[in-house]
């Protein structure tokens, strides 16, 4: 069976990231029911608003399912998405998924007026890179616990973190058509593609 | 570095995909547009149903009205300025509005031009009732189009026309040969560029909502499959008989919009939707879709 990434496409920036599941040329299914959790080997949790999603996942009945598939399957959000994925995000409004050992603090940065496109340097393995991302009303990482690996920092804070086999970022890589944390998050899936293609 | 670039502007509106943006206001309503799962909201003082009731100059609301609930809610809150009223925008940026609209529901201040909102570093939502309106407004700097519909009006006749209108007007774009666009950027009388880039593209190079009439569920969706990618609701909210029912029931209805049993299920048991004008009803020289160029 040919492995497939779901993008969570309650509400948000999912067709971002489908173009750069396309231009990876990995198979990618939008997920809207617990039922399409099943045909997938790793999920994408876009930006959007986190209140929205709240509201939705709960809707959906989608809040246990995805910790399910958590355990088994990486993970990866941005912006809201790293909201989603946090251990506490500190506001009522939003029930957050605990899947990475950290605490956000939401639109840490501001409002629209602040949000920017600037250059980050990732440290990942011997990889090191720099890369343009958008921040959008962006979240911040406030605290992270000891088994959370700091992928890249912006102005001195970590903003891309990987947890066992979950990442989660801050910014959004997939306005940029950057695609190196889509590899990272989803390393095996991605690379047996390749395989795939070379064979 | 860079800050309030066309991309980043463009960037916010991406986000905003996939949900509902609700008028309210005041922070009261603005809680339960928040509560109900709004991706974002719109205060003005007077939803356009009390505009048109009211009549009158309809002017920029009052920054502390704005302020008040950019306070009391976490998503980003949007807020109307005049047609041309640039004076307007500027007092809506120093208030660090996430998005402002340029917006035929209030009063045009100017006949002729529309705001530069490439001058802007917060970014601007425009109306259109065809691709010609969209592409101009787009060259102006507006990083956010959405059809106009007839606002207050609860009828979604005017959103479908102009949702329909664009959508064709991209189709007729993309079948056209290389040398067939200058023409059609002359008669459309958009910039030739932006020609060219949705005859690619086959579609806006901004994100397209929908605004103007939306009263139910079933109009969300209607819609969205028309090819809107988010709905904006005035009236439709609190001109109904329970808003936070209504609101929270069209969020579902957005993102579940192709799904007829998950629509039946949000659009059975609400209470009464708010009453709607014929468009015939409405005299000519008072269609807001008529307002702006």
């Amino acid at each position: 069976m040919v492995k497939k990434i779901g993008i969570l496409a309650l509400q948000g920036n999912f067709q971002n990231h489908k173009l750069i599941l396309d231009h990876l040329g990995v198979e990618s299914t939008y997920v809207r029911y617990s039922s399409n959790l099943d045909h997938i080997n790793g999920l994408i949790i876009p930006g959007g608003e986190s209140t929205t999603m709240t509201k939705l996942i709960d809707k959906a009945g989608l809040y246990e399912s995805i910790v399910s598939f958590a355990a088994k399957n990486p993970i990866l959000g941005t912006c809201a998405g790293l909201i989603m994925m946090a251990d506490n995000a500190m506001d009522d409004r939003v029930n957050t998924l605990k899947l990475l050992d950290i605490d956000v603090e939401r639109n840490a940065s501001g409002r629209q007026i602040h949000s920017l496109v600037d250059t980050l340097t990732i440290n990942y393995n011997d990889v090191q890179k720099k890369i343009d991302v958008t921040f959008i009303r962006a979240p911040k990482i406030v605290r992270y616990g000891n088994n959370v690996n700091i992928i890249a920092k912006y102005k001195g804070e970590p903003c891309a973190v990987q947890s066992g086999m979950h990442v989660g970022l801050s910014f959004h890589p997939e306005l940029n058509g950057i695609s190196i944390f889509h590899k990272i998050a989803f390393n095996n899936i991605i690379n047996n593609r390749q395989e795939l293609h070379a064979a | 570095m860079s800050k309030g670039s066309f991309d980043v502007k463009v960037g916010l509106a991406e986000m905003l995909k996939g949900g509902v943006i609700m008028d309210v206001t005041d922070a009261k309503q603005a809680k339960i547009a928040e509560d109900a799962g709004a991706v974002a909201v719109m205060a003005l003082e007077r939803i356009p149903a009390d505009i048109r009731a009211d009549g009158g100059i309809a002017r920029m609301s009052d920054p502390a009205m704005i302020k008040d609930i950019q306070n009391t809610v976490s998503i980003p809150v949007m807020a109307k300025c005049r047609i041309g009223h640039f004076a307007e925008a500027q007092i809506l940026e120093a208030l660090e509005i996430d998005f402002i609209d340029e917006s035929e529901v209030l009063t045009p201040a100017d006949e002729k031009n529309h705001i530069w909102k490439h001058s802007f570093k917060v970014p601007f939502v425009c109306g259109c009732r065809n691709l010609g309106e969209a592409l101009r407004r787009i060259g102006e700097g507006a990083a956010l189009i959405r059809t106009k519909g007839e606002a207050g009006s609860g009828n979604i006749i005017e959103a479908v026309r102009h949702m329909r209108e664009v959508q064709s007007n991209i189709k007729k774009l993309t079948k056209m040969d290389d040398d067939e666009l200058m023409a059609e950027s002359k008669d459309m009388g958009a910039p030739f560029s932006l020609v060219q880039q949705v005859s690619n593209l086959g579609r806006l190079p901004v994100p397209n909502f929908a605004a103007g009439g939306v009263a139910t569920p079933a109009d969300a969706s209607l819609m969205m499959q028309l090819g809107a990618e988010t709905v904006f609701v005035g009236s439709g909210i609190y001109k109904s008989d329970d808003p936070a029912s209504r609101a929270k029931a069209i969020v579902e209805a957005v993102t579940f919009f192709e799904d007829s049993d998950k629509l039946l299920h949000v659009s059975t048991g609400l209470k009464p939707a708010m009453k709607g004008l014929d468009i015939s009803e409405i005299p000519e020289d008072q269609l807001l879709q008529e307002r702006g160029w």
